[in-house]
């Protein structure tokens, strides 16, 4: 209760300083925010580009039923496949009119449809990767019916390739906006407790014992980092809202990130100001 | 009560500050402590705080030794030896009772109790009538009543006092003088850091001890300097007898340091 009592006294006393440290840890934080919407809206494009990975399995026009519905259940069977969807000569000659309405004279003229059928195999998340596409379509090798196997490798190369990269570069640029922003709002509260350092060596000349300097002013700590991720959370959604609304349109991240961002701000003031109270326990 | 032995005090790049300097303060002692600048006073004092620690030696203050007191102990000592200074230390932009009030709530008294033993202990220091004025109000004697306030507010054994006048005029500081006469009557032992040698002579019954260079030079309780006469520049004590609260020494010469056993 005097821990809380004293936390609030001292920002209640001291409000510049209070705000200003939390206005630092929210620019601070705000710079991650921003990091984190473009994060997510990249994974996200990156997420539907991969929804379309699929390998497609052309059929011979002598199948019969019962082989092709034994090659349907092995890949189902396959852990990287999401679903199966048999494509019929007819339904593939549909849609390549529908697709292609430029040649839809010499779709008339043709005697015989010389579309084959297919298998659409959709593979699951996790797997819409090189290796695991190949791993599929090998496996349909052993079918004699099969006519070909398409899964675009060089497409699925890229996609990959440019998926590492953005892994790599998100986990360096977000370690370094993270240790930047981690810098910063030591920063702020370490100007915020040395502003106080009088009173910390005045308690300790009474008699004052560590825990009870330390704890109103961890408290303290915590409330400004969270009041600054708040700060942070509500500039990135207006940043993120004027975005979509004038250039192009962007997701809001998940729940549990804003949270985590708020609450990594309060955890961070905490620790920061158990770091800066060290030095000035040691002394007087 | 206070008890240094052979106690060295090194400070890297700057040389020893105190060089085996051995005393003893006995309980309900007063006692000037006096020198030039750099002479050891306030390191004295902050060893005996234990704000620092030995480089070599033991300082024994009320039961608590240097040698075992762990840093995140010392609160400990501190509520039993309080220390005043010559710029007051008290919390700018808080009342004078506010500032006594904050020795006792941070050290967890009752919150029943913490305003009014405040308001007693600045009555006590007579001001009463101040005792909802900011600090910076107030006049330098007043802040130092203020700070002597704050510093009883625990009902300390050991009092500590670096150049407690050093800011103040006459007048002021033979009100804080007289203080510390009261509450050195009523048992608390008093050590004052001063290089204010009109003060010291105007209480020649307290008991004077003076360093150099780190070392104890002269001890009223024995009326001569370890060199047989008392130290040039700082001549008071031929004319200062011995304290009625000082027993009389069984003085040891040690080391080039005086060694006094009080009570």
């Amino acid at each position: 209760m005097r821990t809380i009592r004293e936390a609030l006294a001292a920002i209640r006393r001291a409000p510049v300083l209070t705000g200003l440290s939390a206005a630092m840890v929210a620019l601070a934080l705000f710079v991650v925010g921003l990091f984190a919407v473009a994060t997510y809206n990249l994974h996200q494009a990156l997420a539907q580009v991969e929804e379309r990975v699929e390998v497609v399995i052309y059929i011979h026009d002598d199948v019969r039923e019962a082989e092709l519905r034994l090659l349907e259940e092995d890949m189902l069977g396959l852990p990287e496949v999401q679903g199966v969807r048999h494509v019929s000569k007819e339904e593939a000659l549909n849609r390549a009119r529908t697709d292609l309405p430029e040649f839809e004279e010499l779709f008339l003229s043709m005697e015989a449809n010389p579309l084959p059928a297919s298998l659409e195999v959709e593979l699951a998340p996790g797997f819409r990767n090189p290796l695991s596409v190949e791993r599929v379509a090998d496996r349909t090798t052993i079918y004699p019916f099969v006519e070909e196997v398409r899964f675009g490798r060089d497409w699925i190369d890229r996609l990959y390739l440019l998926r590492r990269i953005g892994g790599i570069a998100t986990g360096i640029l977000g370690t370094a906006f993270a240790v930047v922003a981690g810098l910063i709002i030591a920063t702020a509260v370490r100007i915020a407790i040395f502003a106080r350092k009088d009173e910390i060596q005045i308690m300790r000349l009474v008699g004052a014992t560590n825990g009870f300097i330390r704890r109103p002013f961890l408290l303290e700590g915590a409330v400004t980092g969270t009041l600054g991720g708040l700060l942070a959370l509500g500039l990135t959604f207006l940043a993120t809202a004027a975005v979509s609304r004038t250039i192009f349109p962007l997701e809001w991240i998940p729940g549990e990130w804003a949270l985590g961002g708020v609450a990594g701000g309060g955890l961070f003031g905490l620790v920061a100001s158990a770091f800066a109270l060290r030095k000035y326990l040691r002394e007087v | 009560m206070i008890e240094l032995t052979h106690v060295t005090k090194e400070y890297a790049g700057r040389g020893k500050a105190l060089n085996r300097l051995s005393l003893r303060l006995g309980k309900g002692e007063f006692a000037f402590l006096t020198g030039h600048s750099g002479s050891g006073k306030s390191t004295t004092l902050r060893l005996i705080h234990m704000a620092e620690t030995p480089s070599a030696g033991e300082v024994v203050v009320c039961g608590f030794s240097s040698g075992s007191l762990a840093p995140h102990e010392v609160w400990k000592l501190r509520r039993r030896v309080s220390h005043v200074f010559q710029d007051f230390r008290l919390l700018p932009g808080r009342t004078a009772l506010e500032n006594v009030a904050f020795a006792l709530e941070v050290t967890g008294a009752p919150g029943s109790e913490v305003e009014p033993r405040s308001t007693r202990l600045l009555a006590q220091v007579g001001l009463a009538a101040k005792s909802s004025l900011p600090v910076q109000e107030l006049s330098g004697g007043e802040r130092q009543r203020v700070a002597i306030a704050r510093a009883m507010a625990n009902e300390p054994l050991v009092l500590l006092a670096d150049e407690p006048t050093g800011n103040l005029d006459e007048r002021s500081s033979r009100g804080i003088m007289e203080l510390f006469r009261d509450l050195n009557a009523q048992g608390v032992t008093i050590l004052m850091a001063t290089h204010d040698l009109e003060l010291v002579r105007a209480y020649p019954d307290i008991r004077l001890l003076e360093l150099s260079e780190g070392q104890l030079v002269f001890d009223s309780g024995l009326a001569t300097s370890s060199h047989g006469q008392p130290s040039a520049g700082t001549d008071p004590a031929p004319t200062i007898p011995h304290s009625p609260s000082t027993p009389e020494p069984k003085a040891v010469q040690e080391s080039g340091a005086v060694q006094v056993e009080g009570s």
